[in-house]
């Protein structure tokens, strides 16, 4: 629990954070919240030459209404995006998700932006960033980059990130018939399998559905299958029993470890589909 | 007519701990807190193999970076360290503080550092490169029994640590004989026999304080101060002196604020003496701050003993005969205490009821694992959770109630002092009065319907009853090798405060608080006129230490004794000044006055002083007013309780839920009621920690798949249900006090009673047993019979 010696550094702002990550020439790391890097440093699972602190710079900070979307500042922690009034009121599906995250100290010092860069297969927002459909905003010395979430998790602790680029933001268009559901782990509380689903709906009929999964596999991905059985079909918990009931089953290469084997994972699939897509309809009639 | 007493007496009243204040604040000293001018700093370098030779240890990078002291290997170690000691009568296995040939756990150390800061030794240490031979390794003691596939010491045979111990009726004391007649009758005589095996899973001790060593030999005197988070530094004092072959007199050992021992602290350690023979060898005062990865695979672990019981009775409920067979696994070596722990097991298998014949058996098998030793219960709460799961079993086969079973099966109040076949004397009980108040409290009946409303909605929910006996106030002599009393020494000063000091050294007891009681009540001061003082050999003259819930029972007692012995001699020297008998004097309010005249009496302030400038001095006399004493009791003390629990499964993913936990603990007199519940609420929340989410596990190669807390889950507060506590009152016989010991009891109730309540609400699948612990996963195989 000892890390190897490496430099400080504060940067003052996005600008400064990117020059100064690319003076370290590939050796440095930038430091959020730092409940995913210094536990790794800790272990000497990362050894990075130099910190640099984004925690600061006030840009990064905060969620609000940009263009008919709801924008979150990457460096904006846990515990604010669990509390937010705007997103309690629009999408309260995001400050569910971020109530789930590890305790009140990782709350309050984790960020939404190291959470997304870092990409631990267990964690949640990815599953709940997919459901929501969000872009990614990043920055880098070639200017600034969006992408979407669903392009954005690629494998295991790895995304679409460049070395010297930095996330600035995520934004998404509010959804209030959204819930996450998540089986705990109970030594860590990361997710075993956490399940963010989101549904539209016209004249009783599903006419759109996005379901995130995060924690089966090496990476967050959607489930396609059961957002293409629930689309047309009527809202209804009928629906959606069925649509969850073979999540698990089509799913490939599902994790196992000390904690839940693949069968088990599999099962909590479907089981935490279908409570997230309940979860999403009683918001509908909310 | 004389005025009532102004200060409240103490004992027996929720007084807050008087620890806290200064410990939540930040303003505690820990070991890791203690700095010393040129102090420098150990890391030690650990195998990450379970079982291998070591062909060569390379060190030459280590040693010439800049600000490296030393770096040596095992065998340079073992040339000035002892091996380590063994506390209990089996032969054990050479056990070097640092590996010299062969490493048998993950964690063991192989080689140590000394350098200039905590950082820069981590370093050094990480560029040692080490050439094992891989061995293979064992980690089920059921397979290392056979021999196989390894052997982990060379002489011991099939692995065997303590080969087949024999225990119950018709073993003779020398356990050469052993006549199973009557047990082989009781089993004849039966209409039922029901048989079980139940694994008690190994634990991790996670202490909130990690362990951590300073060392500092003082060459021109010839002294050693060594500052270490055990729970025993008297013990600790006289291994340090005799391995650096030094006098006891020579040897100071403090253990300042600790932060939780939970047994774990009680056993010697390898960092200790290589930190303690360094400093003497390097004439450097040194430190080693376990970090919490080291914690997990350094310090002993708890439990992991497989039980296979078989309880014959009649139809109607009573127990003729029951057979226990032991297998510990006790990881890769013999630790201070390591093959006494399930002994304990063997002596409390008798639990609360009145088995008229027990065979029971012991075998300690070695393993590639961290070596076990105590953990808070150690060895009674694997005794309680084999009976108790078993007699709920036996409930179920006879379709009785489980309280009516146990009723029907208790040792009677008249029958005590009660020889148990196990060779135990309990001192006092009634367990009929604390299960009827568990039952009164937790409203059985009312539980049932509730719980059987909650199946008719199709919800898994189950309810589970424990009872429990332990062996406490850990005494007389002739049971523990270290002397089983307790030392105090009790001083008025010169301005009429009271300082006392006692052996038992407490890591999160309270005894600052519960001893202050005792005194104030008996002199009749202010809580805030007494101060007492602990954890340090240079201040402490004498002690054994704190565990096996002794504290209370033994060194309440020896404080009680020596307060008694300075309170008579002050009498003495308040009558002279008062010009009265002492007979007539009553300590009140902080004055000695003569019983009705309280305008007679003298402060306190007044009577010290005359003690101390003692003129005239009175006849039959000496100066001064401090006394101590010692005491052994002549028995232990046998504390008991039910425990009641419900529980509901979720059906489809597993998760067991506590919903209510019901206590009821008699620890005899209790001096701090407020103290007592917070002993138990920790006990309750480890034993549900075991029961729930708790398991130390390795792969088949022996590597820990359970290093860090992201892997090894510890209940938190928010994971408990409101506890609901209640305590009958029967005192001990054994000492003056009455009090029996409370600090370990949470863990032996909760653990049975609620594994007893998940089989219970999983019972329409007809399942009968669960091993710890509730893992959702192993519920969920049991509700959809691993389909998904
Ligand atoms: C005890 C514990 C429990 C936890 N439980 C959960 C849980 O239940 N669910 C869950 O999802 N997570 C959990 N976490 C992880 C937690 O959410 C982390 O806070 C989060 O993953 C990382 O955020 P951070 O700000 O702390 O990032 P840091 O640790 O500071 O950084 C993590 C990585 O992201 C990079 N980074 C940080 N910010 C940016 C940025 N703006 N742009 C580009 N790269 C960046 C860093 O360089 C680093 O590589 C837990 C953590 C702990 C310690």
């Amino acid at each position: 629990m000892i890390p190897s010696a490496f430099e400080y550094e504060r940067a003052t702002s996005v600008d400064d954070a990117i020059a100064k990550l690319a003076a370290t020439g590939g050796t440095g790391k930038l430091i959020a919240g730092g409940h995913s890097l210094v536990p790794l440093m800790k272990l000497r699972l990362n050894e990075p030459t130099t910190l640099i602190d984004i925690a600061r710079i006030s840009a990064l900070v905060g969620i609000r209404e940009r263009d008919g979307l709801i924008e979150i500042g990457a460096g904006t922690v846990h515990h604010d995006v669990a509390t937010s009034a705007l997103l309690g009121a629009q999408c309260p599906v995001v400050s569910d998700t971020a109530a789930t995250i590890g305790d009140p100290q990782v709350r309050n010092r984790g960020t939404i932006g190291g959470s997304l860069a870092h990409a631990d297969p267990a964690a949640d927002y990815p599953a709940m960033l997919l459901a929501v459909d969000a872009q990614i905003h990043l920055q880098g010395a070639g200017g600034p980059r969006v992408v979407a979430a669903e392009d954005f998790f690629q494998d295991l602790f790895t995304v679409d990130l460049g070395p010297d680029e930095i996330i600035t933001a995520v934004r998404f268009a509010p959804v209030r018939a959204a819930a996450y559901a998540k089986l705990y782990q109970r030594a860590s509380r990361f997710a075993i399998v956490g399940v963010a689903a989101a549904l539209e709906v016209t004249d009783g009929a599903i006419s759109a559905a996005r379901v995130g999964l995060t924690g089966a596999l090496s990476s967050a991905v959607r489930l396609s299958g059961v957002e293409t059985a629930l689309v047309g079909q009527p809202a209804t918990a009928a629906t959606v029993a069925t649509a969850a009931t073979g999540a698990g089953a089509a799913l490939s290469d599902v994790s196992a470890d000390l904690h839940a084997s693949e069968a088990y994972r599999r099962a909590m699939v479907s089981v935490f589909t279908k409570r997230a897509l309940e979860g999403a309809l009683a918001r509908l009639s909310a | 007519m004389a005025a009532s007493p102004v200060l409240p007496k103490l004992v027996g009243q929720r007084v807050k701990r008087r620890e806290d204040p200064r410990l939540i604040q930040g303003l505690g000293t820990y070991v890791d807190d203690i700095k010393i001018v040129g102090m420098q700093h150990v890391a030690f370098k650990r195998s990450d193999l379970a079982h291998a030779r070591i062909l060569s240890v390379e060190t030459s990078e280590a040693a010439a970076m800049p600000g490296v002291e030393a770096v040596l290997t095992g065998a340079q170690i073992a040339e000035f360290v002892d091996p380590m000691p063994i506390g209990t009568p089996f032969p054990s296995p050479d056990h070097r503080a640092v590996a010299t040939d062969i490493v048998r756990y993950v964690g063991e150390p192989v080689a140590v550092v000394v350098a200039s800061d905590r950082y820069l030794a981590r370093d050094a240490a990480d560029t040692i490169v080490i050439d094992y031979e891989p061995l293979p390794a064992v980690v089920d003691p059921e397979r290392a029994m056979t021999g196989q596939p390894t052997q982990v010491h060379a002489d011991f045979e099939n692995n065997l640590a303590v080969a087949l111990v024999p225990g119950g009726t018709g073993v003779s004391a020398d356990l050469q004989t052993v006549d199973d007649s009557a047990v082989d009758a009781a089993f004849a005589a039966a209409d039922v026999v029901v048989s079980q095996r139940m694994h008690n899973q190994r634990l991790a001790p996670t202490a909130m304080e990690a362990r951590g060593v300073v060392a500092h030999y003082e060459r021109g005197k010839d002294t050693m101060t060594i500052w270490s988070s055990t729970q025993n530094p008297h013990i600790l004092r006289t291994f340090i002196a005799g391995m650096n072959g030094m006098g006891q007199d020579q040897v100071r050992a403090i253990a300042p604020e600790v932060g939780g021992g939970f047994g774990a602290k009680i056993n010697i350690y390898g960092e200790e003496y290589v930190v303690a023979g360094l400093s003497k060898k390097l004439g450097l005062p040194l430190k080693w701050a376990e970090d919490r990865s080291e914690a997990f695979l350094a310090t002993t672990h708890g439990r992991d003993i497989i039980g296979y019981i078989d309880l014959a009775a009649t139809r109607d409920g009573k127990v003729l005969g029951m057979k226990l067979r032991l297998v510990a696994d006790i990881g890769a070596y013999n630790m201070l205490l390591t093959a006494a722990i399930p002994t304990l097991t063997m002596m409390m298998a008798n639990a609360t009821y009145d088995i008229p014949a027990i065979r029971a058996t012991l075998t300690e098998v070695f393993t590639n694992k961290t070596p076990t030793d105590a953990y808070r219960g150690a060895g009674r709460p694997e005794a309680t959770y084999f009976v108790e799961r078993g007699m709920d079993i036996l409930a179920t086969e006879l379709g009785m109630d489980p309280a009516e079973l146990r009723r029907k099966n208790f040792i009677q109040p008249d029958q005590f002092p009660y020889a148990t076949q196990m060779g135990a004397v309990y001192d006092s009980g009634d367990y009929e009065k604390a299960l009827d108040l568990g039952l009164k409290n937790a409203d059985w009946d009312a539980m049932k319907q509730e719980r059987d409303a909650a199946r008719a909605e199709g919800r898994l929910v189950g309810m589970g009853l424990a009872m429990y006996v332990e062996v406490c106030g850990l005494g007389p002599s002739s049971s523990l090798p270290t002397g089983g009393w307790e030392h105090s020494q009790v001083t008025i000063e010169r301005d009429g405060r009271i300082s006392a000091t006692t052996g038992a050294s407490p890591h999160g007891q309270g005894n600052e608080t519960t001893f202050g009681q005792m005194l104030a009540d008996q002199f009749g001061v202010p809580l805030e006129h007494i101060t007492i003082h602990h954890g340090d050999t240079g201040v402490v003259k004498q002690g054994i230490g704190t565990f096996g819930s002794r504290s209370q029972a033994v060194g309440g007692t020896a404080l009680h004794l020596a307060g008694g012995k300075v309170k008579e001699k002050m009498a003495k020297f308040a009558a002279a000044l008062i010009e009265a008998h002492e007979d007539d004097l009553v300590f009140e309010d902080g004055r000695i006055s003569v019983k009705g005249v309280p305008d007679s009496g003298k402060t306190f302030a007044e009577v010290a002083g005359y003690a101390y400038v003692p003129v005239p001095l009175p006849e039959g006399l000496t100066p001064g007013l401090s006394e101590e004493a010692f005491f052994e009791p002549a028995n232990n003390t046998y504390p008991f309780g039910c425990h009641i629990s419900l529980v509901e499964v979720d059906r489809d993913t597993g998760e067991p839920t506590l919903l209510r936990l019901v206590a009821v603990d008699d620890a005899g007199n209790l001096i701090n009621p407020l103290i007592v519940e917070g002993q138990i609420h920790g006990g309750l929340a480890q034993g549900i920690g075991q029961a729930m989410i708790e398991e130390v596990a390795y792969s088949e190669d022996g590597q820990p798949l359970t290093a860090s807390f992201m892997d090894y889950a510890i209940p938190r507060a928010a994971d408990f249900p409101r506890f609901e506590l209640d305590n009958t009152v029967t005192p001990t016989p054994v000492n003056p006090l009455g009090a029996k010991g409370v600090g370990e009891a949470g863990t032996l109730g909760s653990t049975p009673c609620i594994v007893s309540a998940t089989v219970d609400a999983l019972s329409e699948f007809g399942v009968k047993h669960i091993d710890m612990m509730l893992r959702p996963e192993k519920l969920w195989q049991i509700i959809h019979g691993g389909q998904s």
